[in-house]
């Protein structure tokens, strides 16, 4: 008995899996190509506006991201409900850009560095008050390449 | 015998059995640590720092386009109120002047727009005013490059036909530093 399931095993084999690997890795690579490692969890609400003379970011390593909004409902009793500024996961001031420009920059090799954008992700309901300080930040780091990041418009203006 | 019997079986082939477990985990990781979404938005170079403002007074006023946006995110262009819906096909017709009317611009390399608003202006309003004095100048150099070269003005074309594009319709964009009536506190 024990004898004759152990040959019937033995005959018909379980589904080949061995190409399941090959298939998973396939996948695998190509998130592995298209992954943008998620560096900053956002601590405020930015809703950017829509815009039609949009240009695309080329190279991802070369942006370096300013976050300008109100701080969600979580962070409003540390930092307030006035617009604030992260720079990387941290809420900041103005002061702090030039530090964080610098930080980005080195990890750059030397020929890049003049391609350096800075994206501002500026929420739409904001003033341009603070906007305009972190504006003179950057021109004063001789930061000058900068992108508004905006999303698409399709409707025309009314 | 029987133990042996097994150790032979496993000598035969690797077992691959767990290699889809490792790429299904590192998959998985993968998976939700993506972010495809990409960056999209307005490019502009800012100039570079210096103490002393711009001195636009000393340029013939015709030549001047002046946009103002106040705290109620109300647009006064060269002094009259406009909506924001019109300012793109007046900017074009601005800088173009196909009818060398005498108060717009001598020529399009003589046209600057000066853009001033207020620290109480909307986020939102300032980029829509400023995507569509952007858009005015794309729409120009398209006009241009049609009438040209016959093909659509992008930033895939020949560098020196774009060159030649800007050169002849450059985007002279002027933002002086802005007033603070209504900045909210």
């Amino acid at each position: 008995m024990a004898k004759f399931t152990k040959k019937r095993g033995k005959a018909s084999p379980a589904v080949s899996t061995a190409s399941l690997p090959d298939i998973i890795f396939m996948l695998l690579f190509f998130f592995m190509m298209v992954t943008v490692l998620r560096d900053s969890d956002l601590k405020l609400q930015v809703n950017t506006p829509e815009a039609t003379q949009l240009t695309k970011l080329e190279e991802k390593s070369l942006v370096n991201y300013i976050y300008i909004g109100r701080p969600t409902k979580q962070y409003q009793a540390v930092y307030g409900t006035s617009p604030r500024i992260q720079l990387g996961d941290k809420i900041s001031t103005v002061d702090d850009i030039p530090l964080f420009l610098e930080q980005h920059k080195v990890k750059l090799p030397d020929n890049k560095r003049d391609r350096i954008t800075s994206s501002l992700r500026v929420d739409g309901e904001v003033t341009m008050g603070i906007v305009q300080d972190v504006k003179t930040k950057l021109r004063k780091s001789n930061q000058l390449k900068i992108n508004y990041s905006a999303g698409k418009r399709a409707q025309a203006l009314e | 015998m029987a133990k042996t019997k097994t150790r032979d079986r496993m000598n035969n082939e690797i077992n691959a059995g767990s290699m889809a477990d490792i790429a299904f985990l590192l998959l998985i990781f993968f998976l939700v640590t993506t972010t495809i979404a990409e960056d999209k938005g307005i490019l502009v170079r800012l100039p570079p720092w210096s103490d002393e403002e711009p001195d636009i007074t000393k340029l013939k006023t015709r030549n001047v386009y002046s946009v103002l946006v106040n705290a109620q995110n109300e647009l006064l262009v060269r002094e009259n109120p406009m909506r924001l819906a019109e300012l793109r096909a007046n900017a074009k017709e601005f800088i173009s002047n196909p009818n060398n009317a005498p108060d717009m611009s001598e020529s399009p390399r003589n046209a600057i727009i000066s853009l001033k608003n207020d620290r109480g202006t909307n986020y939102e309003t300032y980029l829509a005013v400023y995507n569509e004095l952007k858009g005015a100048y794309e729409e120009l150099w398209d006009e241009l490059s049609q009438r040209r070269y016959g093909e659509p003005y992008s930033e895939d074309m020949e560098f020196a036909k774009r060159k030649a594009i800007k050169e002849e319709i450059p985007m002279v964009l002027s933002e002086a530093e802005p007033t603070n009536f209504g900045e909210e506190q």
